[in-house]
């Protein structure tokens, strides 16, 4: 490393007209969400997990198909099992969400972050949109690819679908809106806890422990919280005939509105408190 | 021009920053000085807008931090060093500044440049070490060519060169006629470069004023005299009109009497004399003076334990 003599600066100063806006902190956002490596890998982790566990479902179902008895494949849905995967995605997409929030607060990289764009509210704005915008790219392809790659494994005599076979659109297009929302509740979860452990845990706390403990309820009680669990909304959302199941759930768009709502909830509760606290 | 009037934080019950007020003008490096825990980096976020103060106001051109159109092209501030996302290269991490306040790109070579990490500026900035780190936080503050300055402790982790590089860097960004406020808690280090300094202790104002006031004020003579008869010496002395104190060390130093006068006067009360050496306060001391009252984390000497002592014996 040389030592230069410090250049001399420019003395006069030629502002840009206006101020500093939206446009201005998304090509930023956007930069730091592609120049950390681990982002691209976690990304590129997304869909390869989920495509690799959809494809090994189905592999392993469509080679024990004939030694099965013809009953069990009654109400087989081959658009669900290929989108097996997306209980693995959401974990990693939840995970890169909380990242990109807590990962600022963590290396301190969000004082610089704030010292560039003081008011706060616009920089949480372009960060929802640069991942948000990202995540659907990504939970999209997850699901698509998962689908099509399922199906050309579940060759005959096992039955599959194609995207006109009724309600397999909605499956699959379902399936990557809810992990685009995972993401971005993730992402909200972390903007209100800044710590990555912290806020890790929560994700996977409400996600996956939460349902479990609360089976210990009364049956009646457990009925009237458990539509509204982000991992019911998930499982709904994987069924042909959501309603048949004897379990009480939200029709598969009400849901996906439902998780959007925490979100948005999460969203606005975290840019208040953005505001308020220290850096 | 930062302007700080009546600031104030308290953490919980902690008060870190106490009823502070200073100005910072163009055109001089202003030291910001205090012992460790004093409140400099609190006072710096407050002055960033990162953390809101519980009283009072500051502005940076007369302007709250918050309202600046293009706060990069504005002010520049090195916070601490490696506030910076390891897993980014540092040419990304100047990169993403600039897209946030539409700075030119060429201005991210310039700066590398300026900081010396040209070489180095697609490695990834958890591989830098503690010097590296303030280089690319002094670049990030250059970044937008801005009027006003902001330095907490910029010197740390950096080597003898870095040091001396800092310093000059620091003039000249003065010269030029920019607003340059730097922070340390080592006062010669501010001597060499500060030309005017903000003293604080327990997040109070101790003084604001000029280096060279400070020198004068600070640089009184004295001289330590060493005698087997040093208590008739020293109400010679005292009866002289001299000020005398005696040491730790058995030595008396002696004040309004230069060594010549005292020589004199131990001759003709034929006094013998081991030792008579000018000496004057440093700066560093007097800091010490001025702040001892307020340092917030005392070291204890080392003390043994009875126990041991005995044991010893």
């Amino acid at each position: 490393m040389t030592i230069t003599a410090p250049a001399t600066l420019a003395p006069e100063r030629q502002l840009p007209k206006g101020h500093y806006a939206i446009t201005d902190l998304l090509r930023s956002e956007w930069t730091k969400l592609l120049s950390v490596r681990s982002t691209m890998w976690t990304l590129g982790l997304t869909i390869f997990i989920g495509l690799g566990v959809s494809a090994i479902a189905t592999i392993e179902t469509r080679s024990h198909w004939l030694s099965q008895p013809p009953q069990s494949h009654v109400g087989f849905d081959p658009t669900s099992l290929s989108l097996t995967g997306v209980f693995i995605a959401q974990l990693i997409i939840g995970v890169l969400g909380v990242m990109v929030m807590s990962a600022e607060y963590g290396t301190g990289s969000i004082r610089a972050t704030f010292s560039a764009a003081p008011r706060r509210p616009l920089v949480l704005t372009a960060k929802v949109a640069v991942f948000g915008f990202v995540a659907l790219v990504v939970s999209m392809a997850t699901a698509f690819l998962s689908f099509f790659v399922g199906q050309a494994l579940l060759s005959a005599p096992a039955v599959h679908a194609t995207l006109s076979t009724p309600g397999a659109l909605r499956e699959v297009a379902g399936t990557g809106i809810f992990l685009f929302l995972i993401g971005l509740f993730a992402l909200s979860l972390a903007t209100i806890i800044r710590h990555t452990a912290g806020a890790i845990s929560t994700f996977v706390g409400v996600l996956l422990v939460l349902p479990t403990v609360l089976r210990a309820l009364p049956s009646s009680l457990f009925n009237a919280i458990d539509p509204y669990m982000p991992s019911r909304i998930g499982v709904t959302l994987l069924s042909l005939h959501p309603n048949q199941t004897g379990e009480t759930a939200f029709s598969p768009w009400v849901g996906l509105l439902v998780l959007g709502g925490y979100t948005v909830v999460l969203l606005i509760i975290g840019g208040v408190m953005m505001v308020r606290r220290d850096a | 021009m930062i302007e700080a009037k009546g600031l104030t934080k308290h953490y919980g019950k902690k008060l870190a920053v106490d009823q502070l007020s200073f100005n910072v003008t163009p055109g001089v490096v202003t030291g910001f000085l205090g012992p460790n825990g004093s409140g400099k980096s609190t006072t710096m976020r407050m002055i960033m807008g990162l953390d809101a103060p519980n009283a009072g106001d500051v502005t940076v051109n007369g302007r709250h931090y918050h309202d600046l159109a293009w706060p990069l092209h504005e002010v520049g501030a090195l916070l601490e060093a490696k506030a910076i996302h390891p897993g980014r290269s540092a040419r990304n991490h100047l990169l993403m500044l600039a897209r946030a306040n539409r700075i030119a790109h060429r201005r991210i070579d310039e700066v590398l440049e300026i900081v010396g990490l040209t070489s180095v500026a697609t490695q990834r900035a958890g591989k830098f070490s503690l010097g590296m780190g303030q280089r690319l936080g002094i670049a990030a503050a250059l970044l937008g060519d801005p009027e006003v300055l902001l330095f907490d402790e910029p010197i740390n982790g950096l080597d003898p060169d870095g040091i001396r590089w800092v310093r000059t860097l620091l003039k000249s960004l003065a010269q030029e006629g920019r607003t340059v406020f730097v922070s340390s808690h080592l006062m010669s280090e501010m001597a060499l470069t500060a030309d005017e300094v903000v003293i604080i202790g327990k997040g109070r104002l101790i003084v604001q004023t000029s280096v060279e006031e400070l020198l004068a004020q600070s640089s009184r003579q004295f001289v330590r005299v060493n005698s087997p008869d040093l208590a008739t010496l020293r109400s010679a002395l005292d009866a002289d009109g001299a000020t005398t104190t005696a040491e730790d060390d058995g030595s008396l130093s002696v004040r309004g009497k230069d060594h010549r006068e005292i020589g004199e006067l131990a001759a003709r009360l034929s006094i013998v004399l081991y030792e008579l050496t000018p000496q004057s306060e440093s700066l560093e001391e007097a800091f010490m003076t001025l702040t001892e009252s307020s340092i917030e984390y005392h070291g204890s000497g080392l003390t043994v334990p009875a126990s041991v002592q005995e044991t010893v014996q």
